[in-house]
């Protein structure tokens, strides 16, 4: 179904997509004032999208290794930025970002800085080159660059790893919002999730989820600058929030002044559901120390350019020139979402302390925020919570607690906008969560069947043997994945962050070298990944169970220590070993020039 | 030198400017967060916190463009790009 000519005209069919997508909202909106229900219009949003992203998965489908793996390598560079970004950007962008700069500021913003500028690595260290080489996935340039089977196994099972760590934090957020949106319990509503991420992956392999991408970028880039915007201005904090909104900030110092951070008693918080917050921390001063921002954000960078869902968007390129610009474009879809979060949080903030606004509770008497309508929803949801600790029958700032989804979910409602916004949301974070777990699944069942199957089990299996197979480690991948997102073992985030901790302290190094370093050879790339990811990993069990941790790395930042070890490892090895033959030089050599041909052929 | 070392050559100096000015966003200026704050960012904000919320993202967006660029006349100098695609 999709041939040169649908390349062609890209444009036109997003572009139809997109004022389609528009009009459906406003045929919502229309129905709302009819009187349609909020439970309807939020089952009409996520069950419309997602049966898009599922006729589109369909008529991707594919039997050809090459549009299988890497989408046949003709996916234009704006689209391809499109894609990655909708790759990158996960549930936790969407949903969790915001309210983590809600509560933690400046602290958490660490997290902004690292996951853009690892873009900057990425572009520059790897992406361009591992293009050249031809690739089918990261282990497939491991395996060749270095030689030999247990380079490769290593290389798949620091992948498996890292994104298997990832995947359940995906899965477990698009079941949460299955749940919320279709109203079913959440171990049901895992397995919708699932099932929707199978439809766009399972047929069309790489080239479906390419063109689903596109299309969820596209949703949730709107479900999240609508409300943003909108809410600026009905406010009035002004019709471009991104520029305008010092204001707004200046005035939360004032009234965090004025209230004052008070600390609440141990046998006060044991009252407050677990999992909400307070505010504590000021919203736009330095409250952390330079090495914790410093060492967080290094730690998101290095695994932004080891994690192998988000390098192989790049093997898709048609060339290497457009490889190189597709990471600038990705880069600027992901700023477009990344630097709306800290506004919608200053909005978020200020509608809720600000007395002067009609929105704002603080200060109010605590039965009367407790009789408001969205307070009342959102406390059943357990997002929120107030309880008059002092006993003077009005609350303060210290006595309202929120959980960090409410920021994204409950802002549209509390600041007055109508409903359908918020199916709008929901729709979008189940675009953002389902485009990342479509990314990773994939990264490790092609891992699995390219290379562990094809390159190392049977070297001479069949096209259709081999798609056979990846589709069914698909599938297997999948399921593990939702059954372990219901037992509900870590938070979203915690997880997400030890995904890029385990990718870098296995994989950074020796891709990065295996470009730059000519002399790195098999045994210290062996050793490299093999010691990174048992450093990195013995670091995490270690502070986990009460070891104090040393130069201030935490069970956040653990790859920044297992990198290093990676680092020093694979140099000293490859220094003590022979240098790598002179064939492995020459393709080196090849490696960093543009023209000629791919290392790997088309058909490999 | 060869060509394709002399094009090696620049590629790794264009390679260490880039990690340089990355280095510099991502970094070094956050060593000073707490000082810098103090100071007045574009558009009115606390310095620090604006570069946290655009300022260090958006230059990252615009680096990468223009290493691309610049990556681009190196390929072409020496007679290494590709033909035919973009």
């Amino acid at each position: 179904m999709i041939k040169g000519n649908f390349i062609d005209n890209l444009p036109k069919v997003y572009g139809i997509y997109t004022g389609g997508f528009l009009a459906f909202i406003i045929i919502m909106a229309i129905c709302e004032q009819m009187g349609m229900s909020a439970k309807v219009i939020g089952i009409c949003f996520v069950a419309f999208t997602v049966a898009i992203y599922a006729i589109i998965g369909w008529l991707s489908r594919t039997a050809q290794a090459d549009a299988y793996y890497v989408a046949g390598r003709q996916v234009p560079t704006v689209f391809n930025g499109m894609a990655t970004a909708a790759d990158w950007m996960s549930g936790a962008s969407f949903v969790a970002m915001a309210g983590g700069i809600y509560f933690k500021g400046y602290g958490y913003m660490a997290l902004l800085v690292g996951w853009t500028g690892g873009y900057v690595l990425v572009a520059s260290l790897l992406a361009p080159y591992l293009r050249k080489f031809g690739c089918y996935t990261v282990p497939d340039f491991i395996g060749t660059r270095y030689g030999g089977n247990l380079a490769r196994l290593l290389a798949v099972i620091v992948l498996t790893v890292a994104s298997f760590t990832y995947v359940t934090a995906q899965i477990n957020a698009t079941g949460t919002i299955a749940s919320v949106a279709l109203d079913i319990p959440f171990q049901y509503a895992v397995y919708v999730g699932l099932v929707s991420i199978l439809l766009c992956s399972m047929l069309g392999g790489m080239r479906g989820v390419t063109w689903t991408q596109v299309a969820q970028y596209i949703v949730l880039i709107i479900a999240y600058l609508l409300p943003v915007f909108w809410i600026s201005n009905k406010m009035g904090a002004g019709f471009f929030p991104h520029f305008m909104l010092a204001d707004e900030v200046a005035r939360i110092g004032e009234l965090e002044q004025q209230f004052g951070f008070v600390a609440n008693s141990k046998e006060n918080l044991a009252m407050v559901p677990k999992g909400l917050a307070g505010i504590t921390k000021a919203h736009s001063a330095v409250n952390a120390t330079p090495w914790a921002f410093i060492s967080l954000a290094l730690a998101m960078m290095m695994g932004t350019a080891s994690l192998p869902h988000v390098m192989m968007r790049y093997f898709t390129t048609p060339s290497v020139k457009a490889a190189r610009k597709s990471v600038g474009w990705s880069l600027f879809f992901i700023f477009l979402l990344y630097s709306s979060a800290p506004m919608l949080a200053t909005l978020s903030k200020l509608s809720l302390i600000d007395p002067s606004l009609p929105t704002g509770i603080i200060g109010k008497s605590i039965a009367e925020v407790q009789s408001i309508d969205w307070y009342q929803n959102w406390n059943q949801a357990n997002l929120m919570f107030v309880s008059d600790f002092n006993g003077n029958g009005t609350l303060e700032l210290n006595e309202f607690f929120m959980g960090g989804k409410a920021v994204v979910l409950a802002t549209p409602e509390i600041a007055g906008l109508p409903y359908v916004i918020s199916g709008l949301v929901a729709a979008g974070g189940m675009a953002a969560a389902m485009s990342t777990a479509d990314g990773l699944i994939l990264a490790i069942a092609n891992a699995l069947s390219h290379d562990l199957y094809y390159k190392i089990i049977d070297p001479k299996a069949e096209t259709a043997k081999r798609l056979v197979v990846a589709r069914v480690l698909l599938v297997v991948i999948g399921f593990a994945g939702a059954t372990i997102a219901a037992m509900e073992i870590q938070g979203i985030l915690g997880s997400v962050i030890w995904a890029f901790d385990f990718a870098m302290s296995g994989l950074f190094f020796p891709l990065v070298l295996g470009v730059w370093w000519k002399r790195a050879n098999r045994e210290g790339a062996i050793a490299g990944m093999a010691l990174g990811l048992i450093s990195g990993a013995g670091y995490l069990i270690w502070v986990r169970n009460g070891g104090s941790g040393f130069l201030g790395i935490t069970q956040l930042t653990f790859g920044i220590f297992g990198s290093a070890v990676s680092l020093v490892s694979m140099v000293v090895v490859s220094l003590i070993t022979a240098e790598p033959n002179a064939a492995t030089q020459r393709m080196v050599d090849e490696v960093r020039v543009p023209s000629g041909k791919s290392i790997l052929g088309k058909q490999h | 030198m060869s060509k394709q070392e002399q094009h090696w050559e620049k590629t790794r100096g264009l390679l260490m400017v880039t990690l340089a000015i990355w280095f510099v966003f991502s970094i070094g200026i956050f060593l000073f967060g707490a000082e810098m704050n103090e100071v007045g960012g574009p558009f009115g904000y606390p310095l620090t916190y604006w570069f946290t919320c655009q300022g260090s993202l958006g230059i990252f967006v615009i680096l990468i463009f223009w290493f691309a660029n610049r990556q681009e006349k190196i390929d072409e100098e020496f007679g290494f790009s590709e033909r035919g695609d973009d």
